[in-house]
């Protein structure tokens, strides 16, 4: 690298760079902290950066039915995202390696579906949940969830299924028997790292969504409804929240930063190789 | 040729499949019959009901062919999901947790069982005559009782006695609002991060109208005058409503918009303001989750007046059954325990006086213990109650009933609008008469909009 | 023939071309690997419009005491003159595009920080694209008490600090709260994105720039820029995709207020639908943001469209 002014602006932007991250991920490190001070120490002031931490958040977060609305969040996002996948494959293989007439008309009816806002659609989707006693119970948001994350799954998935080498499909008969053959032993293990990022992906939102899960289920609901209770029992929570939304996110969290390099490309829908 | 056999063959299969299903059902009703009746209940989740789901067992002792599944929601979420599920008659529940605003309204529609009618009569055991009358007459609907009163509150002020002292000043059991805007002013101290009051500012019809709406009353306004047209520019709830904006906007607690009960009491307990007006429910809670400093100087005080005396508002919780409860003798069995005597003995006894439900019986205030671990505020609260009158709020006449809110369904909407308007004005987004003139132009529409006024 | 196109299999017309025609089951093998998505996403997400349409024409207001009745387009009519909800057509438009260029713009330089050499770099990306995952619900929550609440909040204590004194941030900003919140997360995000695409830009081109005496500003404005347009155009679709129904941030923050400041249009929605229970109205709202967002879609696909010209991906 022959960058001669580098010498005083390198340090510099590597320490600007450094204060943007930091701040960024300050409340993170701020909710943390929090989640082991005593309710009290949560809202002293000037706020107090050492205390005598407790876990007595942590102990108590089982209370109030926690497990039950964890069960309901860890179900609803892994079936849901297992449906999307299981539905994302064949429509991407349809769009991609053997593609349907009009193929570009469907997938971008697909992410238009996206950008209508689900608000418009819920006074319908409540009623007709209603009328099939899906109201408050864990398939409802299984349904809705599928259909929100699967034009983002069809769309990165596709993305992945563009770059495989055409050649690979050449030693395929292409009669309908071959094609599910095609498509579960040769596609699918040369686009693994694409369908693992396409899944967190939706798990994420899946595991996150708020609006649905609220208007359509009450207590047999997901982890954002729980958490949103706080609110109304008239006790101090901050401490408290922090420490349920530290364990909560940590999994998701996690599997984001192990995942960030094919999440990126998943994203980019491909650009970037 | 072929349609009158296959048609035949059709009935058939119906005929069998209709023997079938038949005797599966005999079937289904025996084993119903056999296995214990499981009530779903909907429950506010507020430490009086936690106590309720945690003494289930002392109700199966007594009644071991029902089961009981709790559902807790916080209040602002209770309401929809109850009225989504009564009103569009799913059936989900057997026993609902409703307030004092919904049971007339709902009882008018048929949604909930007439109680006066069905049990009360029969049931000698459940004293209906200890109840204490204005909350008996809360949760009635053309005199007959439509839910039992779970628990009743009024409003009261709770204030710091120790910054009073300090400060030379000294609370009257009946403050007025003008002296309490004089104390605020004095007591509030920008230096320490303590305000002078905190009042609840957030949007909601629940939420922040229900004090502003007693002010209203007691500097003389009222929501609609006799006609149903709205009341709110007239000159005294204008003066109500800015009296109520400025007090918060000058001495009130920062960032008020956005505080609602639950963030008043985070700060009155951690002792960032001097005073508090709320609702007397909170005086059990208040003083179990004060810090050291404010534990042993919380102070009660009647709800300030202005012009008229009394002006507390008027609260219960009460136990209603759906019309659409297969399970209804079991939901009675159910409601009338939480709300009997017995349970009151039996919640004191085992999880403390102070998470007792208050203010639905006579009998409660004549129990030693509870005596004993209330006197701070037992007194005033009952005395608050029996001053507010819900059949009679203002001082001039009104169409309407209910103190702190209208008893018609077009209410909620009125409320939420005007709730967020009064928010405006807390913020400093806009003048508190620019917020009225919104308002009313708002529930003028309404109004015309359900055939009140034309 | 095949040799030639191996490197590619996104053909579409030759492949189409080279099938047999008139072979119908043949299309329907084709078809049919499509059909489950399709045929569930038009069952959950297009039926539920179809069913607004008809609501949206009736008075009907669960907790009235008056019955559903049909009454044409008197909803849509009210909703023209219904001051707030042109408010919250113009706050959706005002949050959503304000959070989006903030998203931008502050993952764009984070991204433009970290797509240089220096110790820790992981470290400080890992940490940059964290606030992505958080729970919307659990941020909120925690910021509102945490951090925007001038008693209680680290900000408040910061802004007191330095001398400013406390700000009433829900009470006196109320959309800048909201933005900030969720420009926070979804800038994390466009970091994601935007980064990649910095990753993508050759190297080699810059180097040759620079040692032709191109200031790095200019390597910048004139290389790196048009490289990222695809980027960025997909970055702000995305964040524009998901941030139209911001709703976590305002139920918990503001309750839409203060004065439906920060009212959009699905919570406006909620409000009319499951706080004053008007199904007539609150369908009529939701075919007016659909007909928004679908005015707002089209010049959006055709930005797509077009990031995919020009990568060449189809």
């Amino acid at each position: 690298m022959n960058r001669r002014r580098s010498s005083i602006i390198d340090p510099l932007l590597t320490v600007l760079t450094w204060v943007g991250t930091l701040v960024m991920f300050t409340p993170i490190a701020w909710m943390i902290l929090t989640s082991f001070k005593t309710e009290e120490d949560a809202v002293s002031y000037p706020p107090k950066l050492f205390f005598s931490p407790t876990l007595d958040h942590y102990r108590r977060i089982f209370e109030n039915d926690f497990a039950s609305f964890a069960t309901v969040s860890i179900l609803v996002t892994v079936i849901s995202t297992a449906i999307v996948i299981v539905l994302a494959v064949p429509a991407a293989f349809a769009l991609t390696v053997r593609p349907v007439p009009k193929w570009r008309d469907v997938l971008f009816f697909f992410i238009s579906t996206k950008m209508m806002p689900i608000a418009a659609g819920i006074v319908p989707i409540y009623l007709v949940a209603r009328a099939f006693d899906l109201l408050n119970t864990s398939t409802v948001l299984v349904i809705v969830y599928t259909s929100m994350n699967l034009p983002l799954a069809i769309w990165m998935i596709r993305s992945f299924m563009v770059e495989i080498p055409r050649d690979v499909f050449d030693a395929v008969a292409v009669d309908g028997a071959g094609r599910i053959r095609e498509m579960v032993q040769i596609i699918v293990p040369l686009i693994k790292p694409g369908l693992a990022s396409t899944a967190l992906l939706c798990a994420i939102f899946a595991w996150n969504e708020f609006f649905l899960a609220v208007n359509l289920t009450t207590t047999v609901s997901t982890l954002p409804v729980f958490l949103q209770k706080f609110l109304s029992f008239g006790k101090l929570y901050t401490a408290q929240v922090a420490a349920v939304a530290t364990l909560i996110n940590i999994p998701v969290v996690i599997a984001g930063w192990l995942a960030q390099k094919s999440l990126t490309r998943g994203l980019t829908f491909g650009a970037v190789k | 040729m072929s349609k009158p056999i296959r048609r035949s063959t059709f009935v058939g299969a119906r005929a069998y499949s209709l023997a079938f299903s038949v005797s599966l059902g005999l079937l289904l009703a025996q084993a119903v019959q056999a296995e214990p009746i499981t009530l779903t209940v909907a429950l506010a989740a507020n430490p009086q009901m936690e106590t309720a789901a945690k003494l289930i067992d002392n109700f199966y002792a007594k009644y071991p062919d029902i089961k009981v599944k709790f559902q807790t929601l916080p209040e602002n979420q209770l309401r929809p999901t109850v009225l989504k599920d009564v009103a569009t008659k799913s059936g989900q529940f057997d026993v609902v947790m409703i307030g004092a605003y919904e049971v007339p309204l709902w009882a008018q529609k048929g949604w909930i069982t007439n109680l006066s009618k069905e049990f009360v009569a029969k049931d000698t055991e459940w004293k209906s005559d200890d109840l204490l009358t204005p909350i008996r007459d809360l949760v009635s609907y053309k005199g007959d009782m439509f839910a039992t009163p779970f628990y009743g509150s009024s409003s009261f002020m709770f204030y710091r006695k120790d910054l009073f002292q300090k400060a030379g000043l000294n609370m009257p059991e009946q403050p007025t609002w003008d002296q309490v805007a004089d104390f605020a002013a004095k007591l509030d101290d920008k230096s320490k991060n303590i305000s002078g009051i905190c009042l609840r500012g957030i949007p909601g019809w629940g939420q922040s109208l229900a004090p502003l709406t007693t002010v209203i009353n007691t500097f003389g306004g009222r929501w609609f005058d006799e006609k149903w047209e709205p009341q709110l520019s007239s000159p005294k709830s204008k003066e109500a409503i800015n009296f109520y904006v400025k007090l918060l906007k000058e001495h009130g607690q920062q960032d008020a918009a956005k505080d609602g009960w639950q963030e008043c009491l985070q700060l009155f307990t951690q002792g960032k303001t001097a005073m508090w007006y709320d609702d007397t429910v909170f005086a059990g809670p208040v003083i179990d989750q004060a810090n050291a400093e404010v534990k042993n100087n919380v102070g009660f005080a009647l709800a300030p007046i202005k012009e008229k005396p009394g002006s507390g508002w008027l609260w219960a919780w009460g136990l209603s059954i759906p019309t659409t409860s297969k399970h209804q003798d079991a939901a009675w069995k159910l409601v009338a325990w939480l709300t009997s005597q017995e349970y009151i003995k039996l919640a004191g006894e085992k999880a403390g006086w102070g998470t007792v439900p208050p203010g639905s019986r006579q009998s409660t205030y004549k129990l030693s213990a509870y005596e004993a671990a209330t006197k701070d505020y037992a007194d005033l609260t009952l005395k608050s109650i029996n001053a507010a009158n819900p059949l009679k709020p203002t001082v001039d006449p009104v169409p309407y009933t209910g103190v702190q809110y209208v008893t018609i369904p077009e209410f909620e909407q009125i409320g939420d609008f005007t709730s967020q308007q009064l928010a405006g004005a807390i913020s400093g987004q806009m003048s508190a008469d620019d917020a009225i003139k919104a308002s009313e132009t708002k529930i003028k529409e309404i109004m015309e909009d359900a055939g009140y006024i034309k | 023939m095949r040799m030639k196109i191996m490197t590619s299999i996104s053909l579409p017309d030759r492949s189409r071309a080279t099938r047999p025609s008139g072979r119908l089951a043949k299309g329907w093998w084709d078809r049919l690997p499509l059909l489950p998505a399709l045929v569930f996403v038009i069952l959950v997400t297009q039926l539920p419009f179809v069913i607004t349409l008809y609501y949206s024409l009736q008075r009907w207001n669960l907790v009235s005491t008056n019955a559903p009745r049909f009454v044409w387009f008197r909803n849509f009519v009210n909703a023209a003159t219904d001051a707030t909800f042109l408010k919250a057509v113009v706050n959706t438009g005002v949050m959503t595009f304000s959070i989006v260029v903030a998203s931008v713009l502050v993952g764009g330089l984070l991204a433009a920080g970290l797509n240089r050499e220096f110790r820790g770099r992981t470290i400080a990306r890992t940490l940059a694209i964290t606030p992505f995952f958080i729970m919307p619900v659990a941020a909120a929550l925690f910021w509102k008490t945490g951090i925007f609440d001038p008693t209680f909040g680290i900000l408040g204590w910061i802004t007191d600090e330095i001398g400013i004194g406390r700000i009433n941030w829900i009470s006196q900003y109320p959309k800048l709260t909201i933005i900030i919140i969720t420009t926070w997360q979804w800038s994390a995000f466009a970091l994601l994105i935007l980064l990649a695409g910095m990753q993508s830009f050759p190297t080699e081109v810059a180097e040759a720039a620079e040692v032709d005496g191109a200031s790095r500003l200019y390597v910048f404005r004139r290389l790196m820029l048009p490289h990222l347009r695809p980027f960025i155009e997909l970055t702000g679709l995305l964040v524009a995709m998901y941030v139209l129904e911001n709703f976590a941030a305002i139920a918990i923050l503001t309750n839409g207020g203060p004065a439906y400041s920060t009212t959009n249009l699905s919570y406006y929605v909620y409000l009319e639908a499951f706080s004053a229970f008007d199904l007539g109205r609150a369908s009529a709202f939701g075919m007016i943001s659909l007909a928004i967002a679908m005015a707002l879609t089209i010049p959006m696909l055709r930005v797509v469209s077009g990031i995919f010209k020009e990568g060449g991906r189809a």
